[in-house]
């Protein structure tokens, strides 16, 4: 009996979660805001925000003994020209600095020193010229280059538009599919069956989570294909963190679907619970930039929660051990609304 | 006229010993501004085929609703196959089968995959296979939901409430809202079950229908039972198997007094210049009707009979027509 019995309880569990991901994959919208939507933001913003190979500098020179002190070096480009036509290209920006040779043999630099790439090309361009005129540095130095990932304005939000996707899609689809359920008198009907009704909402969730699973490598191997966004912490933590976000994402998305009796009155709730977290949460930029005053609210918040630990995951490489504060809140979010929302689910 | 009807139930109404399939007894139910069900005792015996018949808003659903364990009674007791929704409910939600009034399946899954999502809820139960072809669906096996007409979503909700085979089946208006075929269509299906001696309890507004359908009927109104029997008897109860109905030149009027001493004629009763008599012996009565009007020097303007319906029941009993509402 009871082996009959939990191979039933499976059985209408995996029926309900299969329905659940069925009907997903026929909604054509549904599938663009949840798989495609996330790579054309990071392909959008990758590209506006892309790092450009260091830029070398043009500088304008009057002698040729100039041009070859400035050609050793690689960062510098010298461009032969007379002070009159110097000045003009130095005018339009296609110079950033005119070195004019004197008849007295000193050199005369003339730049914007309110420009920093200004002032940059007049240290390069005066240490090319004093070494070609047999200056030796002090002191010896090494240098050691390093091209770094991680520290990229993609890297950066990478990991922002993942929470943001671990959200919405959460949120959306277990408040419309729930109140609309609930409108439609369905809801009723599966309680008046001899369902489980915690299977109905897990339903919700595991395939929450299986969808999850296809949304996060496909926008995750996105990013590290096209812009080499790095993973420095374990790829099991990531795991989890993301299964931990849907789930707390989910339960807040339950919370919000728990009273509605209309869609209208759910996507109102919807946008209360989201709004706050789209511009407070840090998706785009730091959160810290928000005043003191605001800070211990907007840390409280899920996805904030989500974003500092997919970015100190991702970015950072820490171990959950090491964020365990932001674990905690999202844990909160979790447990709580969950709670509530079973308390207060109006199933018809 | 009550008790007249209790006592037409206590005589002809199922005797077995055994459980009644559904019992309830003093069922109360109140909103904040109205009461739904104000007192009902009422006992279904298996196997039988059981209507709650009453206009929109007589507390049917709820009483139902109550039956079926959606809504808390207010108080009284409410007994299903000798078990309670209190102690039983998990084994009781197993036994029983229901479609609720307007219940909306997600239109993108298919036929068999809702049918088959129901089964899945139920310990034993008959195949998806059969539950389709039963409810008469095979064509449309593959066929979304969205893309069905008003009888194939009934028929849907039927295999959905009959997948599980239960012991005692809920139907709510099964047929409100269908055209006449899908109605003829659904009331097929419900002779089908019948058959195979199922314990059906349905509501409907339609009076035809529970004449059609229903081996004992209850007539709701207010939230009370005001009648209680067989199609037939409760038909004979107003007083007659047909109706006379007339109306007189000018409108004028008519002392009915020696009308009601006629033999045969049970009641009468005049709506909008329309008079409406009882009766049971059509050949008889008609000729005396006759002679009594003309020798009030009276003349007809109309005049039709019809055979009573549970309409007349209903009209008898409470003043008002079903569709007044």
């Amino acid at each position: 009996m009871s082996n009959s019995e939990t191979s039933f309880a499976i059985s209408s569990l995996f029926q309900l979660t299969a329905l659940r991901f069925r009907l997903f994959l026929r909604e054509p919208e549904a599938i663009f805001w949840t798989f495609v939507f996330p790579i054309i933001l990071a392909v959008g913003l990758g590209l506006a925000f892309r790092n450009r190979p260091a830029d070398v500098l043009q500088i304008g020179v009057t002698s040729p003994q100039l041009y070859r002190a400035i050609a050793a070096d690689q960062g510098l480009k010298p461009v032969t020209t007379d002070q009159a036509n110097g000045a003009k290209a130095l005018d339009n920006g296609s110079i950033l600095l005119l070195a004019i040779q004197e008849p007295n043999g000193a050199v005369t630099y003339r730049y914007d020193d309110t420009n920093p790439d200004a002032r940059s090309a007049r240290l390069l361009a005066d240490r090319a010229i004093q070494n070609a005129a047999g200056q030796q540095a002090p002191v010896h130095v090494e240098k050691q280059l390093v091209h770094e990932k991680g520290s990229r304005y993609i890297d950066f939000v990478v990991p922002g538009l993942l929470g943001m996707n671990l959200m919405g899609p959460a949120i959306w689809g277990l408040g419309f599919a729930i109140v609309e359920a609930r409108q439609k008198k369905l809801l009723k009907r599966m309680v008046a069956s001899p369902m489980p009704k915690w299977q109905y909402l897990a339903s919700f969730i595991l395939s929450r989570l299986v969808m999850l699973a296809i949304e996060v490598v496909v926008f995750l191997g996105f990013a590290a294909v096209a812009f080499g966004v790095p993973f420095r912490g374990s790829l099991w933590q990531l795991g989890l963190l993301c299964i931990l976000a849907s789930l707390s994402f989910s339960a807040l998305g339950l919370l919000t679907a728990s009273r509605a009796k209309t869609m209208e009155a759910a996507n109102g709730w919807m946008n209360l619970v989201m709004l706050p977290m789209w511009i407070l949460s840090g998706v785009f930029f730091s959160s810290s930039r928000f005043p003191a005053v605001i800070q211990p609210f907007v840390q409280a918040l899920p996805l904030t929660a989500a974003i500092n630990l997919l970015r100190g995951n991702m970015l950072q490489g820490l171990s959950l051990g090491q964020m365990w504060a932001p674990a905690a809140i999202l844990l909160a979010w979790l447990v709580v609304p969950f709670a509530v929302a079973l308390r207060i689910f109006r199933w018809r | 006229m009550r008790e007249k009807s209790l006592e037409v139930n206590r005589k002809s109404g199922p005797q077995s010993t055994a459980e009644p399939a559904l019992l309830l007894r003093n069922l109360r139910k109140a909103y904040a501004d109205v009461v739904a069900v104000d007192g009902i005792d009422l006992e279904v015996a298996k196997g039988e085929c059981f209507g709650l018949l009453g206009p929109n808003g007589a507390g049917k659903t709820t009483t139902i609703e109550i039956c079926e364990g959606l809504t808390e009674p207010g108080s009284g007791t409410v007994e299903l196959l000798g078990r309670n929704w209190r102690s039983h409910a998990a084994e009781l939600r197993q036994r029983i089968g229901l479609q609720l009034q307007e219940t909306q399946f997600p239109e993108k899954a298919t036929v068999e995959e809702t049918i088959r999502l129901f089964r899945s809820f139920f310990v034993r139960g008959i195949t998806v296979d059969e539950s389709i072809r039963t409810s008469q669906l095979e064509e449309k096996r593959k066929s979304r939901v969205g893309g069905l007409s008003g009888g194939q979503k009934q028929r849907l909700a039927m295999a959905c409430a009959l997948v599980g085979d239960p012991e005692l089946l809920f139907l709510d208006e099964p047929t409100t809202g269908l055209d006449p075929q899908a109605r003829r269509h659904l009331w097929d299906l419900v002779d089908e079950l019948k058959k195979a001696g199922r314990t059906i309890i349905l509501t409907t507004h339609y009076m035809d229908e529970a004449e059609r359908l229903c081996d004992r009927v209850a007539i709701m109104d207010h939230g009370k039972i005001i009648a209680l029997g067989t199609p037939a008897q409760l038909i004979a109860s107003v007083g007659g198997e047909h109706v006379v109905e007339f109306a007189l030149h000018g409108g004028a009027a008519l002392e009915t007094e020696p009308l009601l001493t006629l033999e045969g004629i049970g009641s009468h009763r005049v709506d909008a210049g329309l008079h409406q008599l009882s009766v049971s012996e059509l050949h008889l009565a008609v000729p005396a009707i006759f002679a009594a009007i003309a020798a009030q020097g009276l003349t007809l303007s109309e005049f039709r009979t019809h055979s009573a319906s549970l309409e007349d029941v209903f009209v008898g009993l409470t003043g008002r027509n079903l569709r007044d509402e």
